[in-house]
Parts: C-alpha cells; structure tokens; sequence
C-alpha cells in the first residue's frame, strides 16, 4: 500500500468536466508536475479528438476519447479513473473500468444517488479486482504536491492558504465533501497540513470506507497521524475502533463524527446525507463519539473544539520529532490573463533557430548526404513519424508511379487548356488538380477503403464480390481498359514485387489478388489496375508500421491515400503546364463538329 | 433519503404487475383496493370487475405506513364474527374513522386518510408464513418462519432462519442457500412450494429495487398465495429506471408526521426547479437562533454546535442548507424566507435574535454572488431585523469570498444593522461561540 497517489500519477478523466479540468491542470502548473495529471478525456457523445486547456500561460491539448477502453488503450500509465458520469450511468462507466485488466487502480465515483443495489455491486466488483472505489457522492481527494482529483480545495488561493500544494503530517478522511477544505484549512492552521486526504462519499454504499483508508495512511510513512470526520448512521467507525484496539493502527487518531444534534429530535429530520440515519443508538454520533474517545482516539468536546485537539496532537509529535519542519516549496504563478489560441500546429515548428519538420532540423533531412528522402520528409510532416527506408521507398515508388498518365486524362486535360489560355502555372494546375476526386485518381481510396472493410470483418473474396454487387458498386481498383491477365500492367508488377520482398506482410494484398483470380475468371480484364494495389499495399504497409485498425481508418477518411495521388500527379501537370508554354501553344477552342448540339426552343411557364 | 415507504396497496400492486413473471405456479387475485372515504368504496363497487365488494366478507384497514393496526384496534373485520362486514358497514366504518382523529398506542396522531380493503381470508393460524427481506450491511438478508402473524414477533429469535446472501452470489447458489435453509417447522406437504416460493420472491425483491419488503403473513392454501399484510420500502434512487416497474407508487409522508409549513413547501418546489440545493426545516419557530448555512456538512456542525453550546435546543429555529452554486435569486427568497419566519415572534425572553449566515470553504460557489441575494433580503427585512435585536454573524470562504464579506458587511452598516464578519482564518462554528458570549 503506501500513497494511493503521487506527483506521477495520471487520470482519464471520464466527462469533458472542462472547468474542473482545467483546475487540475492550475494545480499540476503550480505545483511543477511534469506530466500533467490528466492524460485523457471520455466523452462518449464528443466529436472532437482533443480539447485544449491552459498549462501555465501556454496551452496544452488533451485527447478525448469516445469510450474509456479507447482511453487506456492510449495511455495506458493512467491507472486513476475520475468517474463523473451522472447517476444514471456511473455504475456502467466504473464496471467497463474494472473489466480493463491491470489499468486502474483507483476510480473516484462523483454521482449522487447511484441506485443502492448497482452500487453495492459496483463497489463489491471493485474489491474483487483489487480496485479503490472512492465514492460515489464524493469530490474526490488529494495526495498534496502531487494529484488532485477535479475541485478538491477550491481555488488556488484556497489550496495554498490550506497548504494542499505540498505534503503536510496528516492523512485526512471525512464522509462530507463540504468539509473537506474546511478542515484541510483547519489542518494548516493548528498543524503543518495534510499528506493525504480522502472524502469517502455521502452516500449508503461507497466504496472505499474509513477504516480502508487509515490501514493505507498507517502504512504510508509521509502520514505521521490521522484526522477521522465521521457522521451519524452507520458503523463503520466501529471498524475502525476494533484496529486502533487491536494495534492494527499505531498512529494517533483524531477523531469526531457530526451529527449530534440527530439525537435531540426523534424522527422525521434528515440531518446530513443519505447515509446519515442512526437506526440504533450505536449509530448515533455521541455514542460513536465516546466509543471513540474510549479506545483511546482524541476526540475534542465539541466540533468546535477540533482545531485544538488537533493542535495538541500536533504539537506532541512535533516535540516529539516524529514530525518535523517542512520546507516550503517554490510555486509557480497561474497568470491571470490568459489567451487562447486560435491555430494549432503538431508537425513543425519555426520559433527557434531553425524551423523543424516534426522535430527534425530541415538541414539534418535536406541534402542527400543525410540518407532522407522525399519520402522521410511525407513521412515525418504528413504522418509525424520516421518511417523505416522499405516504407519511404515505397511512398517515393507511389509517387513516381502516379507522377504521370498522358495528356489525355481530364487532370492533364483541363491543365493544358488552361495553360494555352495565358493563365500561369498556379490557375493551370489547380484546374488540372480539381479534376481528381471520385471518378478521377479516387479508385485509390475506394480500393483501400472497400477492400480493407472486406478484410476486417472476415469475408471471403466471394462474399466480397457479392457484397459488392448487392451495394451496387464497382469493385474500385478492379478492371483496367487495355491490360489483362495476358498483357499484365507492368506498373502493377514492379509494386508487387517490391512488396514481396520488402514487407514484412501483405496480408490485404494477398486477399485482393484472390478476389482478383475470381473476378479474371469472369473477364480477362478484371484485374487489380494500379491503383487499387497502390492503395491496398499502403493499407499493409500501415499495418505493418504497427497502426491500429482505427489509425488506418482515419488515414483513408482524412485522404491521405489521395494526397499521395495529388503529389505524384501535380509533377505530371507541371510537365504538361511547362510544355504548353515553351511550345507557345495559341488559346484552345473546341471545334463544334465534336460537339452534339440539341437545343430546344424554352418552354414558357 | 434513498429508501423510502410506499402503502400496502401499492406494494401489492407491483406484486401483481410481475406476478406472471416472478412467481411461475402460484396464483394471486389482488383483489385490493385503496381508498380515502366511504363513497369511493361505495362506486367502485359499482365497476367492472369489483364485483367482489358487494359479495365478499370484508376487510378494512388504514394503508398509512404505520403497523400494529390490529393492536391499535385499527382491522375492521367483524361486525358479529370474524367474516361478516358488508360493504356499506366498511364503507361506514371508514367514514366513522376519517371523521375524528387516531391516536395510536405508540402516541402518533392524526387523521386517517387512506384505507385498503380486500376480501376475508378465512384460514387457520397453521397456514400462516412469514417471509421478508432487506439489506443488512453489503448483504441482503432473507428471513423466513414457518409462523405468521403476531406470532413471529415474539420470539424471533428461535423461529426466524436468517439467510444471508452477497451481493454477487449467482442464482444456483442463492437457490442452494434458500434450500438449506428452509424452516424446519414447514410442513412437508408445503415444503418444496415454499423454497420456490421463497426464491421467487428474493429474485422480485432484488429485481424491483426493494429495500425492505415483508409479507407477514402470507397465507398459502395450496398454490394459492394469499397476501394478507404487506410492508415495504423502494429505494428511490433507482426510480429513473423503475418508472413503470412501480406501478406509480406514491411516497407518503409518515402519519402523524405534521405537515410541511407553506415556507418549507415553498423552499422544497424551489429547491426541486433548482440545480442547486435548497433545504429547510423548522424546528422552533419561536426559536432564538436562525440559520442560513451553505453546505450539507457545514449545516451539520452548526446544528451540532448550537445545541452543544446554547445548553438549550430549543434555542435553534431551523436547520437547513444551499448549496451547489445557487443564483442570486435563489438565494434572495431563501434568505427572504429565512429572516420572515424569524421576525415574526418576539423571543419570550426578551433576548436578542440572532442569524448565523455559515459556511465552510466553498469548492466552486461565488461567495460574493450568493451573498448579493442575502443583501437584498437585508434591504426589505431591516427595519423588521432591527425590531427583534437581531445580530447577524457570518462566516465563510471559497471563491471570491473577500468581497463578499466586504458587500455585506458594508450594507449591514449601511442598513444599521450588527454585523460580525469572519473569514477562513477563523474556525467555521467558531461564530456560534461568539454570538452566545455576547
């Protein structure tokens, strides 16, 4: 056991909670955390990948994720779970948590009213699997100078008046969360503070309880004594008076439970939480206080006399030297005005002394001395990763595949006319560039697209190709005009023997070309075109650079296969842009013998 | 409160929802039916369906949450003999009851107002079972007796097997421990009919969210199930997802419980329109000490406090909280609320009133902008404060706790009225001490 946090600890955050966020964040800044104390957001209903928040004056991005697998799948270091779903779906949320092997270790339940039975099951499920259920119906906790769970201790200015920026002598643990700043500030006035402090929850049913929490406290040396704020109804302090009888806890105790007003009106008043009802005497707080007292816990007269009681105690073990004088830490400053930004930017980065493509100096990729090619640099500002030289080789074999078809292609075409128009090269390209989407260079996307959806979900080639017939499609990257099985496209031949001998595996492609024997067998001129192994080859070159299924997906749906076409392709415009203006070709004009003319004399309406 | 008490006949009638369900094999009529005086008894008799009224002996009870009704005299089901009430001596018989008020053996009193009538359950003493469950601890507690009625309650101990089942046990086993432990004294011919029986309804007490169900007794003339008494607790958290599960159970308010005073009503509709938190109770109106308290906790030790150190609990008025960032307005009728009831009676001592305005250290609450509303109560409610003496002590912090303390003390000067202000350096019930030693 020991701490149940430290300044290295990292939550997923479940709920895009932005403003109890960000003050975790406040607090991580303050405090000099080096990684912030939450890697990642769950927002199920959220379409966005990310959502930004301030670390300091700068701003930091955190990813959001739509389901908590997802999540840890991520970040897997992240073994805190802030569960702030509502009510209704808390005991959902915390069981999928439980069921993430080795991921969580503690997860804080915020919900108010979780159903007593989901609860009582949620919080059994979590102690089979050796997980800490803070809560439900709790702010949270606070490890302090390390983690900080959402609004424990308010403000800064609140945290830092209540020393909860640096670890104190005490561990703190109440039912209410309303008190819990108030007596972490009551710790740092009498005392030197708090060194763990957990609020266990207002609710019947919670998960962790007091005495869970003090056997952890005595065994964390950082904890030198204990703070015990308990409530009427319940037993659960008798627990922990069994532990202090029988040594289990050595640390003093000091100890109160609220609530003694309860006895002084018979029925009828709710004094304090759903958890608070003595249904026998022993639950009511003056008889939990004087069993207390006996078994030799410091309990004050009143609660208005805590803070001496606590004091006292201090002050014992101060002479003592058990414990001793904390040096104050340096804070860092959370600046007042603070400015959002309105452009993001994660592949380069100009602000130093030499702009960087993804970490890498240009100098260092640039000339041929480095061993970067063209396709190292896609790599590193399309895909911010340093691919290995088969891949980039095989980016760069794309590249020069697709530069160039001939002028008759409507891409071609359409630059040519232009360039024969006076217009510079700029106009003739991008006409010649807006010509490319689903029927022109997008066989690419549909071939990767088509054919990994197949693959995925385990189909046959003859599914497949029924599959297909059923949607009503073409089979993108199947068929070519001229080439056949007995005239094979050279191109197609050169990529699948890169392939072959420098993939590690070409699992989509092998699938394709046996969808393609079944399709040849149909028509010799049903074959996988140039495209479609263009496309197909990038999806297993992915997957064998270790990107998830998902990763792949997104590429395709961002249009990355396309890019590679609009790169390759662009070269062969300029090509023909550039030959239109040194053959000084006059402006073009369509004959009219090439063009059927019907025309109708307009109906009026 | 999460677990609340819904009428004997609403517990029946969920019974009746799942029958078919739950309890495969046995049979059960719930000829039941609930109403509030002698002319609703006399029309329903009139409808499809409730035939029954006019041709069975029967019996009438109040459906109130209370128990003991028979020893309180409360079970109309003789006129003569056991069996022979007509409807219209029912139907009498309730308007003889509303008409006055009861007072019960324990010393709970008030009007009767609901009443459950059924037919007459002949049937011998033998034929009575007891069967409940609840949650004790983590667990949930089956209690089964082979006798009924008053009977099981005098010597509970030697006729009542405790069946203690976890959380997470899985069914083969909970239908295992109910085998096991079977009362000994349930007669052979009945005994497999009461196992399942009483697995059946475990599963219907575990499935509909019950937190505590009992029939006793529960009358079994061969696979007829014969629900005499029934009580019952939800437990309401769960309500969102047993809307239709529960048949619209009501939960009633206690008998004898006084009723709401309009300004508790009033916070309580305002509190349920709210995000936030607004409760009041009153405990003393003529009470000496007033309370606006934010924070469930903080409202705790207040209380706690006051009655520790005034020596007189009598002394406190009120107990309540606003929490959870109430608007400006929110807080202003609260505190409107507040200092009404507590300028309208002179202290029979003729000593100071006094308003703790308390709180401990806010999460996320603006202090400034709750204390803006208590400002303008003070506005319309000075001269009225001034009239009883009134010393107003505060304390609180969280955000933006400064000015707070600086606007309101500023209009309590401004307004003529004592003011003390503290922040968090000093301690939260420390104001309480204060105000007594003066």
């Amino acid at each position: 056991m020991g701490a149940l946090f430290t300044k290295d600890t990292q939550a997923i955050f479940w709920n895009n909670n932005a403003s109890a966020i960000q003050r975790m964040l406040d607090y991580d800044y303050v405090i000099n955390r080096v990684k912030p104390s939450v890697a990642a957001i769950v927002a199920p209903t959220s379409g966005n990948k990310f959502e930004k928040f301030f670390y300091g004056a700068d701003e930091i991005m955190v990813p959001v994720f739509r389901n908590t697998a997802e999540a840890a799948a991520a970040f897997p270091k992240a073994d805190v779970l802030l569960n702030f779903a509502s009510f209704r779906t808390a005991y959902d949320v915390t069981m999928e948590a439980i069921t993430i092997k080795g991921q969580f270790k503690t997860v804080m339940v915020t919900a108010e009213g979780i159903p007593e039975r989901l609860a009582r099951k949620m919080n059994q499920a979590a102690r089979d699997a050796g997980v800490v259920v803070i809560g439900p119906a709790t702010v949270g906790g606070i490890a302090p100078g390390g983690f900080k769970i959402a609004n424990v201790g308010g403000t800064i200015e609140n945290i830092i008046n209540s020393k909860l920026h640096r670890a104190g002598s005490c561990g703190l643990v109440t039912r209410s969360g309303g008190l819990f700043n108030e007596l972490s500030n009551i710790i740092a006035i009498n005392a030197d503070g708090i060194a763990e402090g957990v609020a266990i929850g207002g609710d019947r049913f919670v998960g962790s309880v007091f005495i869970d929490n003090l056997l952890r406290m005595e065994s964390n040396p950082e904890v030198k004594y204990m703070v015990l704020l308990g409530e009427v109804g319940g037993t659960e302090e008798y627990k922990v008076i069994e532990a202090v009888k029988s040594g289990l806890i050595k640390k003093p105790i000091i100890a109160w439970c609220i609530g003694t007003i309860a006895k002084h009106f018979s029925s009828g008043v709710q004094f304090g939480h759903a958890g608070a009802s003595a249904n026998a005497d022993a639950e009511t707080a003056a008889f939990k206080n004087t069993a207390m007292a006996e078994a030799g816990m410091f309990v004050p007269a009143s609660f208005n006399d805590l803070p001496k009681t606590i004091a006292d105690v201090y002050t014992k073990l101060r002479n003592e030297g058990i414990v001793t004088e904390i040096i104050e830490p340096e804070l860092k400053t959370v600046p007042k005005v603070r400015r959002k930004k309105e452009f993001i930017c994660t592949i380069s980065d100009d602000r130093g002394d030499e702009a960087t493509y993804a970490g890498y100096p240009i100098s260092s990729v640039a000339t041929p001395e480095t061993g970067f090619g063209i396709g190292d640099v896609i790599s590193l500002l399309w895909f911010k990763k340093r691919y290995p030289k088969w891949a980039t080789d095989y980016l760069e074999t794309v590249i020069k595949t697709v530069a160039d078809h001939g002028p008759a292609v409507s891409g071609a075409h359409n630059a040519k006319v232009t360039a024969r128009a006076g217009k510079d090269v700029i106009s003739s390209l991008v006409t010649g560039l807006l010509t490319i989407g689903p029927r022109f260079g997008g066989a690419i996307d549909d071939a990767a697209r088509y054919f990994k959806y197949a693959n995925d979900r385990g189909m046959t080639p003859a599914e497949f190709i029924d599959y297909m017939k059923k949607e009503g499609k073409t089979i993108s990257g199947i068929g070519h005009r001229i080439k056949s099985v007995r005239n094979p496209d050279l191109r197609v031949s050169g990529l699948k023997k890169y392939a072959a001998e420098h993939f590690p595996a070409t699992p989509l492609l092998d699938f394709a070309l046996e969808v393609e024997k079944l399709t040849t067998s149909k028509k010799d001129n049903l074959i996988l075109n140039v495209d479609g192994t263009i496309g197909i080859l990038m999806v297993d070159m992915w997957r064998a650079l270790g990107y998830s299924e998902s990763d792949i997906d997104g590429f395709i749906e961002a249009g990355a296969l396309n890019a590679f076409f609009v790169v390759g392709r662009s070269i062969g415009f300029i090509g023909h842009i550039l030959d239109e203006k040194r053959l000084g070709m006059p402006m073009y004009r369509h004959p009219t013998d090439d063009i059927l003319y019907n025309v109708e004399m307009a109906d009026e309406i | 409160m999460a677990q609340r008490a819904i009428r004997e006949y609403d517990g029946k009638a969920i019974f009746s929802k799942h029958w078919e369900k739950y309890f495969s094999g046995f049979h059960y009529g719930f000829k039941s039916v609930m109403v509030t005086n002698g002319d609703e008894l006399r029309a329903k008799a009139q409808e499809h369906g409730f035939e029954w009224l006019k041709q069975e002996a029967l019996v009438a009870k109040p459906d109130m949450l209370f128990g003991k009704r028979g020893k309180n005299d409360l079970v109309l089901f003789r006129t003569n003999k056991p069996g022979d009430v007509t409807l219209e001596e029912a139907a009498t018989w309730i308007d003889a009851k509303i008409a006055n008020e009861t007072i019960l053996l324990s010393g709970q009193k008030g009007t009767l107002t609901h009443f459950i009538i059924e037919p007459f359950t002949p049937h011998s003493q033998d034929q009575e079972y007891y069967i409940s469950a609840t949650t004790v601890g983590e667990d949930d507690v089956l209690y089964l007796s082979a006798e009924g009625g008053m009977e099981v309650e005098e010597g509970w101990e030697e006729k009542v097997n405790e069946v203690t089942i976890p959380i997470t046990m899985d069914d083969a086993s909970i239908a295992h421990l109910i085998r096991a432990n079977v009362p000994a004294g349930i007669p052979t011919e009945n005994k497999e009919r009461f196992i399942t029986f009483a697995e059946q309804f475990y599963k219907f007490y575990r499935d509909q969210n019950f937190a505590y169900l009992e029939i006793n007794p529960i009358v079994m003339v061969g696979n007829d199930m014969h629900i005499l008494d029934l009580v019952a607790r939800l437990d309401d958290t769960a309500g969102f997802m047993m809307a239709d599960a529960w048949c619209g159970a009501e939960f009633p308010t206690a008998f004898g419980m006084e009723d709401q005073s309009p300004e508790e009503k009033a916070i309580a509709e305002a509190d349920s329109k709210s995000g936030a938190s607004l409760k009041l109770t009153i405990l003393n109106p003529m009470g000496r000490i007033w309370t606006m308290v934010a924070g469930g906790g903080a409202s705790v030790v207040y209380a706690d406090t006051i009655a520790d150190l005034s020596g007189n609990v009598a002394d406190l008025a009120n107990y309540g909280e606003y929490s959870g960032g109430p608007t400006t307005g929110e807080t202003k009728f609260y505190a409107e609320t507040v200092l009404d009831l507590m300028t309208r009676h002179k202290d029979p001592k003729g000593r100071d009133k006094i308003l703790i305005i308390g709180g401990a250290i806010a999460n996320f609450t603006d202090v400034a902008k709750t204390f803006t509303g208590i400002i303008q109560a003070f506005e319309t409610y000075a001269e009225r404060m001034k009239a009883h003496n009134t010393r107003i002590y505060v304390r609180r912090g969280g955000p933006n706790y400064e000015k707070g303390l600086k606007d309101i003390k500023e209009a309590a000067d401004r307004l003529g009225l004592y003011i003390e202000v503290y922040g968090p350096e000093t301690h939260v019930t420390d104001i309480v001490r204060m105000a007594l030693e003066k």
